[in-house]
C-alpha cells in the first residue's frame, strides 16, 4: 500500500518535473523517440513485406513443385541443356511412382502464331499440358470445360484460353465452339480459364499475357522434340516438401543412371521451401533491423543518463532537503528512477505515435500495400518494454548517485 | 566564572521528546589531517525546553547540530532521542528518525520553489507512513498555526522572507517532532522580521514544543531559556539564560551602548545647535 502510494507520488512528481522542462525533455528523449519510431517502422515494414510475399506465394500455391533439367556446373559447356531436360517418359514415371505428389503435368512450350479470323498475334507461347494441370493450378474455368484425359490421349485439337486472349484476339465473350489457328493448325476453343494476378517475381506473373493451352500430345505433334521445358507437380501436403524433393531426386537419379558422386542433372524447387527460406530471411531482416534499433535506443539511453546526471546535480539541495525531512535513500533512488523511466516512456509513446503516423502516411502513399501495412502489436509492446528498460538501466547510475548524497553536503551545495 | 563547563548536565528522564548526549566525539578526515570537531559533548535536553546552542565558527556548533539532527553520526558516544539510541543507525533508519522526531528550520529556508506553501509543508508527511492520510488537512493546520492560513497556495517566490521562514516553521511542525532544530533561522532576515520569527518560536514553545536554536547571535540566544556554549568541540558553559554570565555581560554592554547612544544622541543634539549657530554666525560675519 505504502509502495503504491509512493510510486503514484513519485510518478506525479516526475511529471511535474518534466513539464517544467518541456523542451529539454523533448530533446533528451529524441533518441528514444527515433529508436521507438524505428522499431515501429521496421516492424511494420518487415511484416508488410512478409505478409505480401507470403500471400503471393500462397496464391501461387504452396503445394507446387517445379522440376527442370539442369546442367551441373562441372559439365557446363560440354553438354547442352536439351540433353538433360526432363522427358515425357520421366514425368510419366514420376506420375505413376512418386508417393509424395498427387498430380503432375509437363509444361511443353511452343511459340507460334495464333490467329482468329482476321486477327493474328505472333510470338504467343502455347503451353502443352496434361489435364492434371487443373488440379495443380486450381484456375477457375469460367466458360466451357476443362481438359480431360481423353483430350490428351486422343491428341485432340482443342485449346483453353484466358480472358486476355479473348481481348487480344477480339473473340466473342463466350468463345467456346469457335476455332483458332495455331501455326496453321485448327483448334477448337473448349474453355476459358481465369487469369491469375501474380507478382512479376513468379513465372507467368507480372503483366497478364495471352495464354493458350493445348494437350501436350498435340503440342508435341506440332513441334516434335523429346524434352519438355519443365514439369509442375503438387505435393500431397505442404509438410512433405523435403520428403518429396528427396523422393523425386532418388527416382530421377535412378532413371538417369546417376550414381555415387555424380551431380544431379536436374533441379527441384518447392514453393513450400521458398516460403520457409523467405521466412528465415525475413526473420534475419527483422533481427538486423532490431539490432540497429537497439543501438539507437542505447544512444538515447546515454542521453537520458546525461540529463539525469544534470538533474541530480541541479537539484542537489532539494535532495538534501528531502533527505533531511525523512526521505530514505531508497525513496530518492525510486524518485529519480521513476523520473528517468517516465521520461523514456513518454519518448516511447511519442515514438509509437510518430511511427504510427508514418505508417499511416505510407498506407496513403502505397494503396496496393495498405492491407499489409498495419503496426504489429508486438512492436508496440517491444517499444514500451524497451523504453522502460532504457529508463531503468540508464537512470540507475544517476539515481544511485542521488540516493548516496550525504544530506549535509547536499544542503550546503551551491 | 564564564566558560566553566558544567560538569553535570541536568539529568533527564528518557522518553518522548527527550534528548541525551553522552561523550559525543566527532572526527573528520580532511585529506591527511584529522579534525577533532567534537571532543566529548554531554548534553541533556528535556521535553519542552528552548535551548540556544552558541559558539564561534570552528567551535563544533555545526557538527553538534548535524548530530542532534541525525544528519550525521558521532564517531564515539551515545545519542538517545525520545528514548531510542540513534548513534548506530543506518542511513534509512536515520531518515525515519528525522522524519518522526526532528523538524528542521534552515537559514536559507530551503523551500521547493515550484511547490506551493501547502505542498512544501506537506513534504515531510509524504515520507511518513503514519501521517500520510489527512496530510493536507494537517499541513493546513500547521500553516494556520504560523499565521499563513491565507497564503497556502502561494509559491515561495510570491512570499516575503519572513513568510517563507514561517512556511519552513510550519513544515518543521507538521510532523509533531520531538524537537525543532533551527540553524541560524534569522540569519537571512532583517531585524524586524527576525523578531517576528523569534516570537513565532516563542509561541510554539509555549505550546510545549522543544526547540533548539543554533546561532552565533547573542540577542537571538537571549530569547531561549537556556544557553549552551561550545568552544573547541566541548561544552564550555550551560546555563539558564537569565544566569548565563556571558549573556549578562552582553546585556550590560547593550544597555551601556544604548545609554551611550542615547547620550550621544543628546550630545549630537547639543552640537547641532552650535553648528547651526556657527553657520548662522558665519552668515552674520561677512
Amino acid at each position: 500500500m505504502i509502495l503504491v502510494r509512493l510510486l503514484f507520488q513519485t510518478v506525479a512528481l516526475a511529471l511535474v518535473q518534466l513539464t517544467g522542462n518541456k523542451f529539454r525533455a523533448l530533446l533528451t528523449t529524441l533518441g528514444i523517440i527515433i529508436g521507438v519510431g524505428a522499431v515501429i517502422l521496421t516492424g511494420t515494414a518487415t511484416q508488410a513485406l512478409k505478409g505480401y510475399v507470403l500471400h503471393q506465394l500462397d496464391t501461387f500455391g504452396p503445394r507446387k513443385v517445379f522440376m527442370t533439367g539442369d546442367v551441373p556446373r562441372p559439365m557446363r559447356g560440354r553438354i547442352r541443356w536439351s540433353e538433360v531436360a526432363l522427358k515425357l517418359t520421366e514425368i510419366e514415371y514420376l506420375k505413376n511412382n512418386a508417393q509424395t505428389i498427387d498430380a503432375i503435368t509437363p509444361m511443353y512450350f511452343v511459340t507460334g502464331q495464333v490467329r482468329a479470323g482476321e486477327v493474328s498475334r505472333d510470338g504467343v507461347t502455347v503451353t502443352g499440358i496434361w489435364s492434371d494441370w487443373h488440379e495443380i493450378e486450381k484456375r477457375v474455368v469460367t466458360i466451357g470445360r476443362p481438359f480431360i484425359k481423353v483430350d490428351v490421349d486422343e491428341m485432340r485439337n482443342v485449346c483453353l484460353i484466358n480472358d486476355k486472349a479473348i481481348a487480344e484476339l477480339e473473340l466473342r465473350a463466350d468463345p467456346t465452339g469457335d476455332t483458332l489457328l495455331i501455326n496453321n493448325r485448327r483448334f477448337l476453343i473448349v474453355g476459358v480459364v481465369e487469369t491469375k494476378e501474380m507478382a512479376a517475381m513468379f513465372p507467368g506473373g507480372g503483366e497478364t499475357r495471352t495464354e493458350v493451352y493445348v494437350p501436350v500430345s498435340t503440342a508435341v505433334a506440332m513441334r516434335p522434340r523429346l524434352y519438355v521445358d519443365f514439369a509442375l507437380a503438387q505435393l500431397k501436403g505442404t509438410e512433405q516438401a523435403d520428403e518429396a524433393k528427396a523422393e523425386i531426386t532418388a527416382i530421377l537419379r535412378r532413371s538417369r543412371g546417376l550414381s555415387g558422386d555424380d551431380p544431379s542433372t536436374f533441379q527441384i524447387h518447392t514453393v513450400q521451401s521458398a516460403i520457409e527460406q523467405f521466412q528465415a530471411v525475413s526473420g534475419v531482416i527483422t533481427g538486423v533491423a532490431l539490432g540497429l534499433v537497439a543501438v539507437s535506443l542505447l544512444v538515447g539511453g546515454v542521453g537520458i543518463m546525461n540529463i539525469m546526471l544534470v538533474s541530480v546535480s541541479e537539484r542537489t539541495r532539494e535532495i538534501g532537503l528531502r533527505k533531511a525531512v525523512g526521505a530514505r535513500p531508497g525513496v530518492i533512488l525510486l524518485q529519480f528512477l521513476v523520473e528517468a523511466t517516465v521520461l523514456c516512456l513518454i519518448g516511447g509513446v511519442v515514438g509509437v505515435v510518430t511511427g504510427g503516423g508514418m505508417v499511416a502516411l505510407g498506407k496513403a502513399a502505397l494503396p496496393g500495400m495498405s492491407e499489409y501495412l498495419s503496426v504489429p502489436p508486438w512492436t508496440i509492446l517491444v517499444s514500451v518494454v524497451f523504453s522502460a528498460a532504457v529508463g531503468i538501466i540508464f537512470g540507475m547510475f544517476p539515481a544511485i548517485k542521488a540516493a548516496r548524497l550525504d544530506p549535509i553536503v547536499a544542503l550546503r551545495h551551491e | 566564572m564564564t566558560g566553566t563547563p558544567t560538569s553535570t548536565p541536568a539529568r533527564v528522564v528518557p522518553g518522548k521528546g527527550t534528548i541525551r548526549l553522552r561523550g559525543i566525539h566527532k572526527l573528520y578526515q580532511v585529506g591527511s589531517e584529522s579534525v577533532h570537531a567534537l571532543r566529548g559533548v554531554s548534553l541533556d535536553i528535556a521535553r519542552g525546553e528552548f535551548v540556544a546552542i552558541m559558539g564561534a565558527s570552528g567551535s563544533g556548533k555545526s557538527t553538534l547540530m548535524n548530530i542532534l539532527g541525525c544528519l550525521d553520526q558521532p564517531s564515539k558516544g551515545m545519542y538517545e532521542l525520545s528514548g531510542r539510541r540513534t548513534d548506530r543507525l543506518g542511513a534509512a533508519a536515520l531518515a525515519q528518525v528525522r522524519n518522526k522526531e526532528i523538524g528542521f528550520v534552515f537559514q536559507t529556508f530551503e523551500l521547493l520553489a515550484r511547490s506551493t506553501a501547502l505542498e512544501n509543508v506537506q513534504l515531510p508527511l509524504a515520507y511518513s507512513a503514519r501521517l500520510f492520510w489527512g496530510a493536507s488537512k494537517r499541513a493546513k493546520l500547521a500553516l494556520e498555526r504560523v499565521g499563513l492560513g491565507d497564503r497556502m497556495h502561494h509559491r515561495p517566490s510570491q512570499l516575503s522572507g519572513g513568510q517563507r521562514q514561517r512556511v519552513a516553521v510550519a513544515r518543521a511542525l507538521v510532523n509533531e517532532p520531538a524537537m525543532i532544530l533551527a540553524d541560524e533561522p534569522t540569519g537571512n532576515l532583517d531585524s524586524k522580521t527576525s523578531e517576528e520569527i523569534i516570537n513565532l518560536f516563542k509561541d510554539v514553545h509555549k505550546q510545549g514544543q522543544t526547540i533548539v536554536v543554533v546561532t552565533h547571535e547573542e540577542d537571538i540566544a537571549g530569547h531561549a531559556e537556556r544557553i549552551v556554549r561550545l568552544r573547541d568541540g566541548i561544552v564550555v558553559s550551560d546555563h539558564p539564560t537569565a544566569s548565563d554570565p556571558m549573556h549578562r555581560d552582553y546585556l550590560e554592554r547593550m544597555a551601556m551602548q544604548a545609554a551611550r547612544a542615547a547620550s550621544g544622541e543628546s550630545e549630537r543634539g547639543g552640537t547641532v545647535a552650535p553648528a547651526a549657530g556657527q553657520r548662522a554666525g558665519g552668515g552674520v560675519g561677512p
